[in-house]
């Protein structure tokens, strides 16, 4: 089994306050620490599973900066055997449409049965780039995924929809398949395994390496233009029911119902 | 980075940025396995707090061993025993996050890495490294030090503990209690002293299960609660002779050099406890509301969170300063073919700053955990928020690896003994006073950041030499005698230490560019020192006044007065800056993680 692992550099929002700069579109990123996008996590432990349970090779695949190599090596840490990363600053990378192409253009000459990757990333929350990815790699793709199973030339995974229900579907392979948290419980690199990762291949490439023409990923390319980030202002809004008691029930129920909460 | 600095030098002298490590140097496998580490402690240990409280059965342990499986036990062991065998940067950072959820795990954790395991990595002959260091490298057995007795606390070779060979010669039969033993609960693996026919102070690895071994009930303690500490009784304990650890009579080289490496670690997982409170403290103020406003906002909110982000970074620079020192004097006994004994000869050359690490670092975080209780109000002092803890599990910084008043006198002591052994040039350094004061006269003070600070700093280098020069020619070897000076003296060499840490730490960072963080470490460490020079002023002026009179005090104190010439600057702008940074990354700001 080769699988193919991507993966992205996020930074973690959940802790420091968010500030978007002067431009307006982008975020004053000095106080966040980065790591890897939590669902990618998952999808990581995943593939190293896969590999624990049916042998073969796990490759990871990043856009990002010179300081994501941390990151990577991690993933090389808990059991990945090789990475490329990818880092051009031509790659018009808040469209997922563009991040697909690279990632897509980066994989076309590898042999490959799996790609997995996180549902979706902390920063802009798009969840289109796995499904962008089988579709320019023209695979089949589950997405949502909260359990993998490896079968004879197939894969069947259980799809996590609304209110709880799965769905079960088969896919002949090679496919795609994008990760929802909580598939597995991702583990900590051991020190020895770190210290393994070190010597593992971990290979730079640009554009130019991957033969992909820039002016068909760049910001010229794409459909989408990011106009303003701002911060949602705080809203509350309190209404007070008057009345006896029975005729505040009344209100109260009614409200919930229209509400859709009950 | 260029030659070795001898401990203790660098009261003598200026130091260059280049030659000290700090937590911007770390590589990809100190960053990696920093965020092994913390995941850990965040996700595993964390959840299971009121469980480690409350002691729960194998809640400790357990942790123990997941965290072995990981090699986070193992830093300090060879390879060839089932270790990592990393350097002492990484040991480092293990031991300062194993700090971050509070002192039971990283009392129990550094009790086994340290104390516990160092000995027999050190001083043990091969077979003993065969037979225990694979199971403590994974946490498989969990080791104890049973150093102190009943009438053997700081005086720890007063030992009463006898050693007697049986009849047969197989076996050790030792008699003896050994209190305050963390780790004895769950121990396997003891290591303890006695004194082989009452006279030869020597080292023993007891296995826990030996005939004649017993542990007391738990202590009821202060803090650390999670942690456990007992009283061993060994009583005709029969110890075979192929378990005494080094050499009949050397127990106090085990003893003493393992205490080196404690103390340097020590001050890590004060780092760790510091950053905390950081943590926890500035989440909470900046939602708790009063006035109309997040309590965050008042003025004097903002100086108590800059005072803390202060010596956080303070402590995180000297313990990784002293990290890199050490790792640079290990490659070095390494490199001319040294063994593992020589290792833990080498580290007490830095023995001075070990000490410092202890002692600085255990007051800081002291100081930072008050503060945690004090800025959650009411809040504070009850058990319902972490700060409560923290407090209580801090204060045993203070006074366990040698209570910091013995730290203290061990600072000068040392310095002083190593002055006449001739391994540090004290005695010119004190010569040339005179010069250097002559030079000062004309000296301008430069108005600019680090300029202006590095004037500050080598003065104050000084004046120690002043006050502690004087000190030395007055009482000679009767100067172990005047507690009071050595301690005076040692506050002083801490202050020093502590201050240039954070400036070489600042111009480096500086030196890579001009930044938002590169004005804030500058802004940090221009705050301490600024505040620092009015205090060393009264210590010496207080040592003088101890040692000398007359015309002989008053000459020194117009040598003080020219040392000790500043200029005051507004602290308080600066630091309401740091606080916003902490109050923004809502944690110690400069995390490198």
């Amino acid at each position: 089994m080769k699988s193919i692992v991507c993966i992205k550099y996020v930074p973690d929002t959940s802790e420091a306050e968010v500030k978007v700069n002067p431009d307006g579109k982008t975020v004053d990123d000095s106080r966040f620490s980065f790591d890897i996008n939590d669902a990618d996590n998952y999808a990581v432990e995943e593939s190293v599973l896969i590999k624990e349970d049916k042998g073969g090779e796990v490759d990871v695949l990043s856009i990002g900066p010179k300081q994501s190599e941390v990151m990577i090596r991690m993933a090389m840490a808990k059991g990945c055997d090789r990475a490329v990363r990818v880092e051009d600053d031509r790659i018009a990378d808040h469209d997922p449409l563009m991040v697909a192409k690279v990632l897509a253009g980066a994989i076309k000459d590898k042999e490959f049965d799996l790609i997995l990757t996180g549902c979706w990333a902390d920063d802009y929350g798009h969840m289109s780039t796995g499904v962008a990815l089988a579709e320019y790699l023209g695979v089949n793709h589950a997405s949502m995924v909260k359990k993998v199973e490896v079968l004879d030339g197939k894969v069947r995974a259980h799809r996590e929809l609304e209110g709880g229900l799965m769905e079960v579907v088969e896919l002949e392979l090679p496919a795609v398949l994008t990760i929802q948290t909580g598939i597995n419980e991702p583990r900590y690199a051991p020190i020895r395994g770190i210290r393994q990762a070190q010597k593992k291949e971990l290979n730079v490439v640009s554009l130019d390496d991957l033969g992909i023409d820039p002016a068909e990923v760049g910001s010229e390319a794409s459909q989408v233009v990011l106009e303003n980030l701002y911060i949602p202002e705080v809203e509350s809004a309190a209404e007070f029911i008057e009345g006896e008691p029975d005729e505040k029930a009344d209100k109260l129920a009614s409200i919930l119902v229209k509400g859709g909460l009950v | 980075m260029s030659e070795l600095i001898k401990g203790g030098a660098y009261l003598l002298g200026p130091v260059e940025e280049n030659t000290v490590f700090t937590p911007e140097d770390f590589d990809d496998m100190h960053l990696m396995v920093k965020r092994t580490c913390y995941d850990f402690m965040k996700n595993s240990v964390e959840p299971k707090i009121d469980e480690i409280e409350a002691m729960a059965e194998g809640v400790m342990t357990g942790l123990l061993r997941e965290a072995g499986e990981l090699g986070l036990l193992s830093s300090d062991i060879p390879e060839e025993y089932g270790g990592e065998e990393a350097d002492k940067i990484t040991t480092n950072i293990i031991a300062e996050c194993a700090s971050l959820t509070g002192g039971s795990f990283a009392t129990a954790f550094g009790a086994h890495t340290g104390i516990g395991t160092l000995p027999i990595v050190f001083f043990g002959n091969e077979e003993q490294k065969k037979k225990y260091l694979p199971g403590l490298a994974t946490g498989e057995k969990i080791a104890s030090y049973a150093l102190t007795e009943p009438e053997a606390g700081s005086d720890a070779l007063n030992c009463k503990t006898k050693a007697v060979l049986s009849d047969d010669g197989k076996y050790y039969i030792l008699n003896g209690a050994k209190q305050y033993i963390t780790n004895a609960s769950w121990a396997d693996v003891i290591v303890t002293y006695a004194k082989i026919d009452g006279e030869r102070f020597t080292a023993f690895i007891v296995d826990a299960d030996t005939e004649g071994v017993s542990i007391d009930p738990e202590e009821k303690k202060m803090g650390i609660k999670g942690s456990s500490t007992c009283s061993v009784i060994l009583e005709n304990a029969k110890v075979p002779v192929e378990n005494m650890l080094w050499e009949e009579g050397k127990g106090h080289q085990v003893a003493f050099n393992i205490l080196n490496i404690g103390r340097f670690k020590l001050g890590a997982g004060c780092v760790g406890g510091s950053k905390a409170v950081l943590e926890f403290a500035s989440e909470y103020v900046q939602q708790r509301v009063q006035f109309n406003q997040p309590i965050a906002k008042f003025n004097l909110m903002k100086n108590k969170f800059a005072n803390m982000a202060i010596l956080t970074y303070l402590q995180e620079s000297m313990v990784y300063r002293i990290a890199g020192m050490i790792d640079k004097k290990l490659d070095e006994v390494k490199d001319s073919g040294g063994d593992l004994s020589d290792i833990a000869k080498a580290i007490h050359e830095y023995a001075i700053e070990c000490s410092i690490s202890k002692v600085f670092c255990s007051e800081c975080m002291d100081k930072i955990a008050d503060e945690g209780v004090q800025v959650f109000g009411g809040y504070g002092y009850g058990q319902e928020y972490p700060a409560e803890r923290s407090y209580r599990d801090s204060r045993i910084n203070r006074i366990f690896e040698g209570t910091n008043e013995i730290n203290r006198m061990l600072i000068p002591g040392t310095l002083l003994r190593k002055a006449m052994k001739n391994e540090v040039p004290f005695m010119e350094a004190v010569m040339g006073l005179g010069g250097t004061l002559k030079q000062l006269k004309d000296a301008e003070m430069p108005q600019e950041s680090p300029e202006r600070e590095e004037f500050y700093l080598n003065n104050m280098k000084t004046l120690f030499l002043l006050a502690a020069g004087n000190a030395a020619q007055k009482f000679g070897e009767d100067l172990t005698h005047e507690q009071e000076v050595l301690c005076r003296l040692a506050d002083m060499a801490m202050e020093i230490f502590a201050a240039e840490s954070g400036l070489l730490r600042a111009k480096k960072i500086l030196a890579q560019g001009e930044s938002e963080e590169s004005k804030l470490v500058m802004d940090m460490t221009s705050c301490f020192i600024h505040e620092m020079v009015p205090k060393m002023e009264n210590w010496a002026k207080e040592v003088i006044a101890g040692t000398l009179e007359g015309e002989e005090a008053g000459k020194a104190y117009s040598g003080i007065r020219m040392l000790t010439k500043y200029e005051p600057i507004n602290t308080y702008a600066p630091k309401r800056n740091i606080a916003e940074a902490v109050y923004d990354a809502k944690k110690y700001f400069i995390d490198r993680i």
